[in-house]
């Protein structure tokens, strides 16, 4: 059965290491926050000027002065710091951030991003997202692995003005794991769980390797 | 002590002329500096070019300038949450720039900083990188930027001294500090002045020289954007 938005978060949170400062977009990749496997030790980066980003505030305690890029109200855990936006992607372009996680509308198989733009409809703009997919070095996109209409997002190029060349890395989508090898294309690791890798190979545009037996994730 | 302090709001946005580049310090609507945007609307100043991370929303913050079509043209990163900016745009009656979020940030700090431009990575292979020189280093591309050139700089801290020294809170800070760096004249409002002497020299954030004009705001608003919170259990 395909994952919902928790089973990706869930899926991409098994890729946090100890020790990793981490960087979660707006959506799907908020949700990793609430799957960190025990023992884990990250700390959350929001580029508006938080390191040691906590939850949601309990009712009553929302502070007009404390909020992630999204503009949730949240809170800041014991040893967090603040700082201005400069410092901030600073951080970022100088590859302090060891993952950063992203939303986006199609990805190529040679990991160009487009997660900011859709011609004739009202543009709001790419925040930080062309400043983190330039320098992260470790960058997974959640999404889905078709749109609304049914087609793949998952291209040889892309179709809608890109975010970023070459960058992503890794896709988890609520079908599968696929690594981004740019020679390669898209390289298929696992499935979800009671996915078919017929489904994958038919929702899949660009060009994707399919090795020997592919595992089902374990969640 | 070189004293900052100015009376009032209307005050400190004296010599403001139509067609100015004017930074707004804030993200989403924190740390907006919400008595000077008031000021600004009752000055009546027009074809404003705004930098501004986000463009407030209806009513609120930036928005208030929109409303009364005082700004010709918006620099910023992220301008949705806003219907009436929308309409203006689609309409062609305001003009919109949008501008990697890294890259706003540095190009004020670089107005700041006495750098006149420099390379960042941000926009390479896209739209932004159109028209603009790139450059390699270490076999990555990088695009040249440009540092600001703003008239005034409005931004808003937590706390200042008579000097003008700025203390910040939380995430309010933001954007505010590289403003406040950037402009040829910054104006300061605080939700309190300090006596002289009560705040420690190691905590200050901006030191006074980059603030020309400081005052008490009035009534601050700060509005939360997108409340979100825990049930308690």
């Amino acid at each position: 059965m395909a994952l919902d938005k928790n089973g990706i978060a869930q899926r991409i949170a098994q890729e946090l290491r100890d020790g990793w400062y981490v960087n979660l977009g707006i959506g799907i990749p908020t949700l990793v926050a609430n799957y960190i496997p025990q023992g884990i030790n990250v700390e959350f980066q929001s580029e508006n000027g938080i390191l040691g980003m906590g939850p949601f505030p309990w009712e009553g305690e929302e502070d007009p002065d404390l909020i992630n890029a999204g503009k949730q109200t949240i809170t800041a855990l014991p040893g967090a710091a603040f700082f201005d936006s400069a410092l901030s992607f600073g951080m970022i372009r100088a590859q302090k951030v060891q993952l950063t996680v992203l939303g986006a509308m199609e990805v190529s198989d040679n990991g160009d991003i487009a997660n900011w733009k859709i011609p004739g409809k009202m543009v709001k703009g790419m925040g930080g997202a062309m400043d983190l997919v330039a320098s992260a070095e470790n960058i997974i996109v959640a999404m889905q692995h078709t749109n609304p209409k049914g087609e793949s997002k998952l291209l040889s190029a892309c179709t809608l003005p890109i975010t970023g060349v070459g960058c992503v890395k890794k896709v988890v989508t609520e079908l599968a794991v696929l690594d981004i090898d740019p020679e390669r294309g898209f390289v298929l690791l696992e499935r979800a769980p009671g996915v078919s890798v017929e489904e994958i190979v038919a929702k899949t545009a660009g060009r994707l390797v399919v090795n020997g037996e592919i595992p089902e994730m374990k969640l | 002590m070189i004293d900052k302090r100015v009376a009032n709001a209307d005050v400190a946005v004296t010599g403001l002329e139509d067609g100015m580049t004017v930074l707004f310090g804030g993200f989403g609507l924190s740390g907006i500096p919400e008595n000077a945007i008031a000021a600004v609307r009752k000055r009546g100043t027009r074809n404003l070019t705004c930098v501004s991370n986000n463009a407030g929303v209806d009513g609120f913050g930036l928005g208030l300038l929109l409303e009364t079509r005082q700004v010709k043209k918006m620099i910023s990163s992220y301008v949705g949450e806003n219907a009436e900016f929308e309409r203006l745009m689609l309409s062609g009656e305001l003009e919109v720039e949008l501008i990697p979020q890294g890259t706003l940030a540095e190009r004020c700090r670089a107005a700041g900083a006495g750098i006149p431009a420099f390379y960042t990575p941000a926009g390479y292979g896209t739209e932004v990188a159109e028209g603009k020189e790139v450059r390699v280093f270490n076999g990555k591309p990088h695009l040249l930027e440009h540092a600001f050139d703003a008239s005034f700089a409005f931004v808003k801290a937590w706390k200042a001294d008579p000097a003008g020294n700025l203390v910040f809170r939380g995430t309010a800070r933001n954007f505010n500090p590289l403003m406040a760096m950037a402009g040829k004249i910054t104006v300061a409002e605080v939700e309190e002045i300090v006596p002289l002497g009560s705040l420690d020299p190691n905590h200050i954030h901006v030191p006074g020289i980059f603030v020309h004009r400081l005052f008490q705001g009035e009534h601050y608003e700060k509005r939360i954007e997108n409340r979100t919170v825990r049930p308690r259990p």
